[in-house]
């Protein structure tokens, strides 16, 4: 504790014990943003951020599941469309582990069809957000899914 | 060599005379002040009527309105300017709270219950409350509240009535459940079903000058609406919904916005946090 107090304000910031406290009292969320777009995954990284969520990438749905078994985040942005696994194909392979905490899960793709819609909602998808979407859909769609 | 044009004055920029012309324009059409911090809204509302105007500047644009003759162009920048931004469930802690508020005063007062929208735009608001007593209490239960929706702009309760939306003002605030069930997807629009656009009756009304609508209502949603006027006006405002307001009826304000220190015939429900209703001694009166 000693050595503790002799540090530096900017040193102590940088300390694990002042991170894990500061993760702690401001709570970030985290959000992992799959998409094989790399200019969707920014765009959503830069809105994520501004909302003070800690944002992980992933560029399809095998490695989204790999990620999400490592370590599961609160929130899962989700492409529909993706090379080696979809969206579809990542939420059922989800459902059948045995994750303790499952991720919400938001789609976001430009499948904007009512069809496509329908089918999310019965896999298990908790809310979608039809491309183009903006800063403000974003958020409310993270408060209705009550990550925020 | 390519030869720069003189500078100029920013054609997209209004000067301090052109805005105050658009202010009382505004103000004289509806009552409602701009706020200097909301200035930029007004060049950027104007923008696209600039563009079909024929004008080369805004103040040049501003020129044009106060000669128009007819008031339709002065109407369409009326509109563009009040075009708030809303959305569906906007706030939507605040909506739970109105549906349960609403279900206890039907329980309590019995009959049907009346609510009214103020200054509703295109809208989401009376939408939002609709979808939620229908699935409160289901949306051919007879005690179905009566929704009156108001607004001053006609070109926003032309949207209203149409129920028609753009895919982004219809994921704004809208959970995907609610919307598969009480809309239809056209094209690229999403329109609400008839049964849902039948609960609310729109009507134009202006707060500022026309009388209030005939009766007493349960509720009133009047939100971040009279943030637009002068404190003196305000006042009167307040006034003339709690006239309306029933015995025990509630107003509901922005998140935002209170009646302490503005209104003296209001005052904070005890009974339901973040509302007010009329104060003990009017209560009695009417
Ligand atoms: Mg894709």
């Amino acid at each position: 504790m000693a050595r503790l107090l002799t540090l530096s304000l900017p040193a102590l910031c940088e300390t694990w014990a002042f991170q894990y406290a500061y993760d702690k009292v401001i709570w970030m969320k985290s959000c992992l943003v799959v998409d094989d777009s790399k200019v969707i995954r920014q765009v959503a990284r830069h809105i994520l951020e501004t909302l003070r969520f800690e944002v992980r990438e992933a560029c399809d749905g095998r490695q989204a599941l790999d990620s999400c078994i490592a370590s599961p985040p609160d929130v899962v942005l989700l492409d529909w469309n993706m090379p080696v696994m979809s969206g579809m194909d990542f939420l059922r392979a989800l459902h059948a582990t045995d994750l303790p905490k499952r991720p919400k899960i938001v789609f976001c793709t430009t499948e904007n069809g009512m069809a496509h819609i329908r089918a999310a909602i019965e896999a298990g998808a908790d809310e979608y957000v039809m491309k183009p979407f903006d800063r403000e859909t974003l958020e409310s769609k993270l408060q209705i899914v009550g990550i925020d | 060599m390519t030869v720069r044009p003189a500078s100029r004055p920013d054609e997209r920029r209004l000067s301090d005379q052109g805005l105050a012309i658009i202010a009382a324009l505004v103000e004289a059409r509806t009552g409602q002040e701009i706020a200097p911090n909301r200035v930029w809204r007004v060049e950027t509302a104007l923008k696209p009527l600039l563009r079909g105007s024929g004008a080369s500047s805004l103040d040049e644009f501003v020129s044009h309105v106060v000669a128009a003759a007819d008031g339709v162009l002065i109407d369409a920048v009326v509109d563009a300017i009040l075009n708030n931004e809303t959305s569906f469930f906007r706030d939507a802690g605040v909506f739970d709270q109105v549906a349960e508020a609403a279900r206890i005063r039907a329980q309590e007062a019995g009959g049907r219950m009346r609510i009214w929208s103020v200054g509703c735009s295109t809208g989401q608001e009376p939408y939002s409350l609709a979808i939620l007593l229908a699935e409160k209490m289901g949306i051919d239960d007879p005690a179905f509240p009566e929704i009156l929706a108001t607004d001053v702009s006609a070109q926003a309760l032309n949207r209203a009535r149409a129920a028609t939306f753009s895919q982004f003002e219809i994921q704004r605030g809208m959970p995907v459940r609610r919307m598969v069930e009480w809309f239809e997807k056209r094209g690229e629009q999403w329109t609400a079903h008839p049964d849902l656009i039948r609960k609310v009756q729109f009507r134009r009304h202006n707060l500022a000058s026309d009388p209030c609508p005939a009766g007493k209502f349960d509720l009133i949603l009047c939100r971040n609406l009279l943030f637009y006027f002068a404190p003196e006006r305000r006042h009167r405002l307040f006034d003339r919904l709690a006239g309306v307001l029933a015995n025990e009826g509630l107003l509901v304000l922005g998140a935002g916005e209170t009646v302490i220190g503005q209104a003296r015939g209001l005052v904070p429900s005890e009974r339901f946090r973040g509302f007010y209703c009329r104060a003990a001694e009017d209560a009695g009166r009417t």
